[in-house]
């Protein structure tokens, strides 16, 4: 317990820590969307996908910059998201086995740059192998408060854009109707989540982000019937999630704490299947349990007074 | 000179090469209640969303009470199919209707305690006060269609348009929605309707528009409602029996 304590009192553990729950507070957020859009797997895709995009701007600027991983990840996420949307629209593939392919075809490309630019070795390209499955605890304070940043537009943008975004994942024919433009909103929403994966990839990892983007939705989704408090309660499970993942990490078992983060959502989300009230599976069972019983009481009821009758 | 509620100048529609709608024109009247008619593929939704813009016409003009639909939005509500979205969405009843007033609201703006109010109102209308709380996944069907319905009031437009708003509901929710259709009628609104029930269509509509591909036919149900018209409309698949004068018709089960 000592341990911790002086751990959590280093400075350094406290820049990871916070890192890791801005990260954990706007996956939660964007996720939520992306999960009432049945869009779940896109977050795994965007995330693979970021890797070319991310080793190509290295490539071309030989450093290493958030804002410039950005626009590499968006640019691959967007090329992702039409490749998507042109092969389901020109073959009879369905979407599952074309977010399949264009997957793996991003992600086979990411490992090939990768595996070229360690090579290459120019002195400069240590720690971008760490993009695979991130690095947490080589987060440094300007890493943290680009995290910040984002976490700042985003949260703020969804709290701006709630009534819009949530028209745009319920109903977005009706949203089409009333004049919104929900192709901008749509594609707004993956740039988010595009942001958001960028800001994971060194925490997190690309392999690992899609589970921080929707793991807390889903989790939130068995807590409450109301979006806004879904939306909320994600973004809290996911800070909860960085906490314990940076908590744990810093018990000095020299676990990397992405893994960590990733590994209490899940935790989270199971005892939210489990335990949630109404969704959850205990309360569930109960209920059942109990329509079973007063079923049985009535049924017999009938019973004894028939009997009375014949008597 | 007033303007028609509804134009539609040569429009016509095609997912990939196969063209679903050629050709179509249309004026309606206002203050009538429209049916639309035809057999499946027959175009019908296709004629809503692409007057609406929610799927691109390859040519055609539509325009409401003599303007673009584009500046016009604010006329025009709809009612989509009920299978168009996700009921399991974690909002309530209230909440959806609430939808309908996003339009007037413009950007950022959230809606206020007016909006609740005439929220409220609207699901009054359709009788559905006391569901105003109720998690849309624990409606039953014939709910859900009220709630879509209670949306579009929301929207106080002068044109409605209602996708297939009988399908699925028990007798007592299609009652309650024709009621109010009428109640719409009364108040100069315009309503069009697809609408699968050959049986009621002249008890519900004024008008009908017999739709396959192409327009068959349109105009006030008496004089155009007529077993000739169906046959074109259906071709073979439909059988008639004439008795007492109203004819019941059975679409062939082959």
């Amino acid at each position: 317990m000592s341990g911790w304590w002086n751990a959590l009192a280093d400075p350094n553990t406290q820049w990871i820590m916070l890192g890791s729950m801005l990260l954990g507070l706007c996956s939660g957020v964007i996720g939520s969307f992306a999960y009432l859009r049945k869009q779940s797997l896109m977050g795994d895709v965007l995330s693979h996908a970021a890797l070319p995009g991310v080793c190509i701007a290295f490539m071309l600027t030989g450093t290493k910059s958030l804002w410039q991983f950005l626009i590499g990840a968006a640019i691959a996420g967007i090329l992702a998201t039409f490749g998507i949307g042109w092969i389901t629209r020109h073959s009879r593939i369905k979407q599952d086995a074309a977010l399949a392919i264009v997957l793996t075809v991003f992600f086979g490309a990411g490992i090939a740059l990768l595996t070229q630019i360690q090579h290459n070795g120019n002195g400069n390209q240590s720690g971008l192998d760490k993009f695979l499955f991130g690095q947490a605890a080589a987060m440094v304070p300007t890493d943290v408060r680009a995290v910040a940043v984002v976490t700042i537009v985003l949260v703020g943008l969804c709290a701006l854009l709630f009534k819009e975004f949530k028209l745009v994942s319920f109903d977005p024919g009706f949203a089409r109707g009333l004049g919104y433009p929900v192709v901008f909103l749509e594609q707004l929403l993956m740039f988010l989540a595009v942001v958001t994966v960028v800001a994971g990839i060194q925490a997190v990892g690309v392999v690992l982000m899609a589970s921080l983007l929707i793991t807390p939705a889903v989790s939130a989704r068995y807590w409450s019937d109301k979006l806004n408090v879904m939306v909320a309660l994600a973004g809290t499970f996911g800070a909860v999630s960085g906490l314990i993942g940076t908590m744990i990490s810093a018990g000095g078992n020299h676990l990397p704490t992405g893994p960590l983060s990733v590994l209490s959502a899940t935790a989270l989300f199971l005892v939210s299947v489990l335990f949630a009230p109404r969704r959850g599976m205990l309360s569930v069972a109960l209920a059942r349990l109990a329509a079973r019983n007063r079923i049985k009481r009535e049924t017999a009821a009938t019973w004894v007074e028939r009997k009375e009758e014949a008597v | 000179m007033a303007y028609a509620p509804l134009r539609i100048e040569h429009m016509t529609v095609a997912y990939q090469q196969k063209p679903v709608l050629r050709n179509v024109s249309l004026e309606v009247p206002e203050g009538k209640l429209i049916g639309i008619v035809g057999p499946n593929g027959a175009g019908k939704s296709t004629l809503i969303k692409a007057t609406l813009g929610l799927v691109p016409p390859l040519s055609g003009k539509v325009e409401i009470y003599g303007k673009p639909y584009d500046k016009q939005r604010h006329l025009v509500g709809y009612v989509p199919q009920r299978e168009s979205v996700d009921w399991d969405f974690p909002t309530d009843a209230l909440d959806v209707v609430m939808m309908g007033r996003y339009g007037k609201l413009g950007w950022f703006r959230r809606p206020g305690a007016e909006d609740k109010k005439a929220a409220l109102q609207c699901l009054a209308q359709v009788g559905m006060a006391e569901y105003a709380n109720r998690q849309i996944s624990q409606l039953s069907g014939g709910q859900q269609q009220r709630v879509f319905l209670a949306r579009a009031l929301a929207q106080d437009a002068s044109l409605y348009f209602m996708d297939e708003p009988f399908a699925g509901v028990d007798a007592a929710t299609e009652k309650a929605i024709i009621g109010l259709l009428n109640e719409l009628k009364t108040q100069g609104k315009t309503v069009l309707g697809v609408h699968h029930d050959l049986s009621t269509v002249r008890d519900y509509f004024d008008w009908v528009l017999l739709l396959n591909v192409e327009v068959i036919a349109a105009g006030p149900t008496s004089q155009v409602f007529t077993a000739e018209n169906l046959q074109r409309t259906y071709g073979g698949r439909l059988a008639m029996l004439e008795r007492d004068s109203t004819s019941v018709l059975i679409a062939n089960r082959r």
